[in-house]
């Protein structure tokens, strides 16, 4: 029996296919996380029936996902961009993944709030026979967000968000109430719209340039037309802007993230919308640079409209879940500042926003859940006095509200310092308006959620001097997985925030490979041709 | 739909189809074939078997979930690739070994694996589709 590598001992004729270079096995933990997922989420999806097992399996396989994730981070900090081609082909024809400390960090920060969200599911009530299609959903919807953060082919780029479309829907719709499918339908029609946006967009830039390969993209564009790559990229931000839920095309979203579980929804908030702003980030910075500069009046109105007018969304909501979504916007518009700002200091700020915004929101939004079981609403009219009732859910509100209005000393007081900065860097006097407006309205909004749930002792009207007869006390289950969940999140963002230096090293060397991607090109290992 | 020819026809056809649909697939590698259209193959003769003779009946043929054969089907897919672990090379990379059986030259390789997988992916899916939308009518 002999082994050999496919086409690898072919005649001479034709121009090399494969790599003539080993592989180290230990690249492969540039593609496990991915693997991990996949296979842990088909496995699970076979073995469904079979109960009991499924949390503690999916826990299993996350918790060794981030480890591989940590281990991925620390050797791209030290080494810089890894990569790894399939299947042995040469660069621009096989699929490369590729992480450099972008991707890297985001992928490490989203699969350490699933598992926060895996434990804090173990207290949903969700009938038995719908529970277990919820873990294969989790680990697919992981799988897609990781991929999408790893890959370094435009297309993979494409398969991945529709890998996470899919297990987000079966997500959305368990339990199967009315208002969970009305939701869906919403999030649905106008998620597939945009893939069909960004699908169109992928055949011009194929059609134009010929490859699919972000780095070679990145290495041929500078020759083409330069009209038809900025329609290319005003294409890619239509639809990544719809993913994303920036201003005007955000309505899909507080439409649709209050309809499923609590869990179920901290998942969506902190990874569906980020991967969205990572694939423009990647692409309006990295790859399309000279079109990025074209479009920079556009980048900045939506910058500013999303800054503005998400926070104001989020004042006049009274559902709780609701109004958080319009926070959750809100932070997608920090990220086009830091792409209306295309330095360092900028781009280095939208990095750092999107990772906190990542953890933060999904925080909020478990917390959020946490305050719909002890007030039994989802009304913030009929809730109150939840500040006498339960201090953990109090303290862990005020301190997330205030870090996703950018107070000091928390996680969101930061990238906003950054963006400050790159605003005034660049002279854009507007965007600095922006950000700092921004705060001050979210903090207005989340100050008046605060004072609605915790201050007013009783509900709305005439009980509101009386105190609140519907809240009830947590569960022990409910105390220990659920809030101890929460809690533990809330503490790794008040601990990054009070020592943000790793972020502050990696979110700077993030920009700088995103502004200049030749560490990433030579990862990946094209040769430029004449 | 139920007619006595198609009744009769049915489950003839459906066998022709499944064994036409392995042909397909393991042939697949350099000629027109594979394990995507041959999943498909197969999942139309469940379809016809579905319309012929109703779904529980179809459902007791199977045994097993047409949902967790696709995901088998992933599960194995994914695993092909692992197969490359440990020989210098990335994921998903193809590794081939001959036979000589007979006279004649067998070949196995990892894309085989994949292939399969591919197969029961797209088979499971696709017949649990059908034998939802299969369900749907009869229920009217």
């Amino acid at each position: 029996m002999e082994t050999s590598h496919n086409l690898s001992d072919s005649p001479g004729e034709l121009p090399a296919a494969m790599l003539e270079t080993a592989t180290a096995a230990g690249d492969w933990i540039l593609i496990l996380p991915v693997i991990i997922a996949l296979m842990a989420g088909a496995l699970l999806l076979v073995l469904r029936h079979s109960r009991g097992y499924q949390s503690g399996f999916a826990i299993l396989a996350v918790l060794a996902i981030i480890i591989v994730e940590i281990d991925l981070f620390w050797r791209v900090l030290e080494t810089g961009p890894l990569a790894m081609t399939m299947g042995n082909w040469l660069p621009p024809f096989g699929i490369t993944f590729v992480a450099d400390l972008m991707g890297a960090g985001f992928a490490l920060a989203a699969s350490v709030v699933t598992l926060v969200v895996l434990v804090f599911f173990q207290a949903e009530i969700v009938p038995r026979e719908q529970r277990h299609g919820f873990y294969p959903l989790v680990l697919l919807l992981l799988a897609g967000v990781t991929g999408a953060f790893l890959t370094g082919d435009l297309f993979n780029l494409y398969v991945w968000f529709e890998v996470m479309l899919i297990s987000s829907f079966g997500l959305m719709i368990i339990g199967g109430r009315k208002i969970q499918l009305d939701g869906a339908v919403k999030y649905g029609f106008l998620n597939f719209l945009a893939t069909t946006f960004f699908l169109v967009g992928l055949g011009y830039i194929y059609g134009l340039t010929g490859t699919l390969n972000m780095a070679d993209i990145s290495l041929v564009v500078p020759a083409a037309d330069a009209g038809a790559m900025t329609a290319i990229a005003a294409l890619f931000l239509l639809a990544f802007g719809m993913k994303a839920a920036a201003f005007p095309v955000n309505a899909w979203l507080p439409a649709s993230y209050h309809t499923p579980d609590a869990a179920v929804s901290a998942l969506f908030a902190g990874l569906l919308t980020k991967v969205g702003v990572y694939a423009l980030l990647r692409i309006m910075i990295a790859l399309l640079p000279a079109s990025r500069d074209i479009l920079d009046p556009v980048l900045t109105a939506i910058a500013v409209s999303t800054l503005l007018i998400a926070p104001l969304g989020a004042l006049a909501q009274t559902n709780l879940r609701r109004a958080l979504g319009f926070l959750v916007i809100g932070g997608i518009g920090a990220v086009f500042a830091g792409m209306a700002l295309p330095t360092i200091v900028g781009v280095a700020g939208a990095i750092f926003y999107a990772f906190h915004s990542i953890l933060t929101m999904s925080a909020l939004y478990l917390v959020a859940g946490l305050i719909e079981r002890v007030t039994q609403a989802t009304d913030t009219r009929h809730m109150g006095g939840v500040y006498a009732a339960s201090s953990p859910i109090s303290i862990m509100f005020l301190i997330l509200i205030f870090g996703a209005a950018g107070l000091p000393p928390f996680l969101g007081f930061w990238p906003k310092l950054l963006l400050a900065q790159g605003a005034i860097e660049n002279s854009d006097w507007l965007i600095l308006f922006a950000v700092l407006a921004n705060s001050i309205l979210t903090s207005i909004a989340g100050t008046r959620l605060w004072a609605h749930i915790f201050w007013r002792p009783g509900r709305e009207g005439k009980f509101s001097e009386q105190k609140n007869d519907q809240l009830r006390r947590l569960s022990p289950l409910e105390k220990w997985a659920a809030q101890g969940s929460a809690i533990a999140l809330v503490g790794i963002i008040v601990l990054v925030g009070l020592f943000p230096n790793l972020v502050f090293t990696s979110a700077g060397i993030s920009a700088q490979d995103l502004l200049s991607t030749q560490r990433y090109i030579d990862a990946v290992g094209i040769e430029v041709t004449p | 739909m139920r007619t006595v020819i198609f009744k009769t026809i049915a489950p003839a056809l459906t066998a022709i189809m499944v064994v036409f649909s392995v042909f397909v697939l393991l042939r697949g590698h350099n000629e027109p074939g594979g394990g995507f259209i041959g999943g498909l193959i197969a999942a139309s003769a469940v379809a016809i078997y579905g319309i012929a003779v109703g779904v529980e009946e179809v459902r007791r043929a199977m045994r097993v979930d047409p949902i967790s054969v696709a995901g088998f089907g992933v599960f194995i897919a994914a695993f092909a690739g692992l197969l490359s672990l440990g020989q210098s090379v990335p994921y998903l990379t193809g590794l081939w070994a001959y036979f000589e059986i007979g006279g004649s030259k067998i070949t196995v390789s990892t894309p085989l694996v994949f292939d399969v997988g591919v197969y029961l992916a797209v088979v499971g899916t696709i017949s649990a589709i059908a034998l939802a939308l299969e369900e749907d009518e009869e229920g009217k």
